[in-house]
């Protein structure tokens, strides 16, 4: 968990040059270099390089290692393009599953949220509660989610409500320890200085802890938004009841030896855990961007 | 608590303040004296003598075990030793926050933050965010927030320690300039002679730990100070002797 990067831009003192007049010059910010055609292909010549690489040694393995009645083992790139990807029946199908789990996980992520403010918020304002919740949170984490598959089974059946358990149970920790972690992280100076000036409980908690804790909210939210598909994922694998979701599209695919199909779906899972993971960088950067440094997809 | 009545209407006063820590650290001991309105009082002192810990009592921050202060807490300035700015809130937001925890309606605040950010000279950058500014600038943005309350007891802890020689020097005048248009008792922190000596009518030097006040000068220099004041054969003797003190009580 990167809680290690999540410290707050004030350095005091950090920056007290170059005020000599009254009026003081701002520091100079640093400029952001410009985007030549030799940046552009400087960021994006080294991973494209690295896939062509990769999708050389695929087809190697594919042509090179697997004799032609153990290709299915591992189909080459362009059989999975036409017969995942380009066959419409097969890939709506994957599309459907995929829409189906992306429900699921955001379902589950909401909760996640829900619960997990409600939690932190709580926590950081009762030291007693905070010893209290703690160490089973830590417990709740710690819990393989294969051994509690029978028991969600039992207690929610086996269909969309015990996908849901999963996701939450396995994306809400994240949540809580960075939501927690971001409302202690006010500084003391803040904390005197609403002490001062009589803030009540409820001001403290809305103009001073909450807005601090963006940063690490928004930390947290993403390591949770992708765990969340994960849940989806794995819950859908063993709760299969009800709309076909990717974890039962995978099963099926896996049991039927079409080769093509499961790594057009596990390529599409990936994919949305990419569009999840980008889409909060983005909201972080839209939320937080003015103020705090570290925000923004790219760092 | 409300203001004693004394022949000096004092706004701010000591009455034999003691402090000791839980862990038994005795940091004050003994600490009498006043500030009055229209006075601007410093204390010089090595750093951990307990100079910090005498502004926390005034301010209620923390509880004396000894003694009482006399003060009017609901309009108490104070400006902290790091600008303490919330790095969410521009120049305009942060200047405006006191006044918005004193339940001061939207427009007045507005008006009040605009006039202390252009009383600190800070009105081009009142879109700023604090993490663009430097740190002579944060400090500024720090004082305009406090002047916003209009405050008649205005408590500074060591607030220019951290910028360099030259912004010392300009937000010296400028608070020296601000003590005489708002007329407040100020009570000023800092180890810097010069500083103390240059902006206060009266300069008390403390003691290492455990904190005593142990010489009192008067300043006689007249308001306004201009900067030339600092090389004055007259300000460099009384920086002399506020600087003897020191020491022998160093020892």
């Amino acid at each position: 968990m990167s809680i290690d990067d999540l410290s707050t831009t004030a350095t005091p003192g950090a920056d007290a040059s170059g005020d000599a007049a009254p009026v003081d010059a701002p520091p100079v910010r640093r400029a952001r270099p410009r985007r030549t055609v030799g940046s552009v292909a400087l960021q994006f010549l080294p991973p494209l390089i690295l896939g062509a690489a990769i999708v050389g040694a695929w087809y190697y393995v594919s042509y090179g290692l697997l004799t032609p009645e153990r290709r299915f083992l591992l189909r080459p790139p362009h059989e999975i393009l036409q017969v995942g990807f380009l066959d419409w029946d097969h890939f709506s199908e994957i599309l459907l599953a995929l829409w189906s789990s992306t429900r699921v996980a955001l379902i589950g992520l909401g909760i996640s949220i829900c619960i997990g403010f409600f939690l932190a918020t709580i926590m950081s304002q009762t030291k007693i509660v905070e010893r209290a919740v703690f160490p089973y949170m830590v417990m709740l984490q710690a819990i393989p989610i294969l051994a509690i598959v029978p028991l969600i089974g039992f207690w929610w059946g086996y269909g969309t409500t015990s996908r849901i358990a999963v996701c939450v149970i396995i994306s809400l920790f994240p949540i809580i320890v960075n939501t927690l972690f971001g409302l202690q992280s006010a500084e003391r100076g803040m904390h005197d200085l609403f002490t001062l000036h009589h803030a009540s409980r409820l001001t403290r908690l809305r103009k001073l802890m909450f807005p601090a804790a963006q940063p690490a909210i928004f930390a947290g939210l993403r390591i949770s938004a992708g765990l969340s598909v994960i849940g989806a994922i794995v819950g859908d694998y063993f709760f299969g009841q009800g709309a076909v979701g990717i974890g039962q599209l995978l099963k099926r695919y896996s049991s039927r030896l079409e080769g093509e199909e499961l790594l057009a779906a596990v390529i599409m899972s990936s994919a949305l855990g990419v569009v999840v993971f980008l889409f909060f960088g983005w909201l972080q950067g839209v939320a937080i961007g003015k103020w705090h440094d570290s925000s923004g997809p790219n760092d | 608590m409300t203001a004693t009545d004394t022949t000096r209407t004092d706004s701010l006063a000591f009455n034999g303040i003691g402090m000791t820590f839980p862990d038994g650290t005795e940091a004050i001991r003994e600490a009498s004296f006043s500030v009055a309105r229209g006075e601007f009082v410093t204390i010089v002192g090595p750093s951990g003598c307990g100079k910090s810990t005498l502004l926390k009592i005034a301010s209620g921050l923390l509880e004396p075990t000894a003694g009482t202060v006399t003060v009017d807490r609901e309009r108490l300035g104070y400006v902290f030793q790091d600008a303490t700015l919330l790095p969410w809130r521009n120049v305009l937001g942060n200047v405006e926050l006191l006044a918005e925890l004193h339940g001061i309606d939207k427009a007045e605040r507005r008006r009040l933050a605009l006039e202390a950010i252009d009383t600190v000279g800070l009105t081009s950058f009142q879109g700023h965010y604090p993490r663009s500014l430097s740190g002579g600038m944060k400090m500024r943005a720090s004082l305009a927030r406090t002047l916003t309350l209009k405050p008649p007891v205005f408590l500074f802890d060591e607030p220019f320690g951290a910028v360099d020689e030259i912004t010392r020097e300009h937000l010296n005048d400028e608070t020296q300039r601000l003590f005489q248009t708002e007329g407040f008792a100020g009570l000023f922190i800092t180890h810097s002679i010069a500083e103390a000596v240059f902006m206060s009518t009266r300069v008390l030097v403390m003691s290492a730990r455990p904190g005593r006040i142990v010489a009192e000068f008067d300043v006689p220099f007249d308001y306004p100070r201009h900067p030339e004041l600092r090389f004055d054969p007259e300000f460099a003797v009384l920086c002399g002797e506020v600087s003897k003190e020191l020491r022998g009580s160093h020892q």
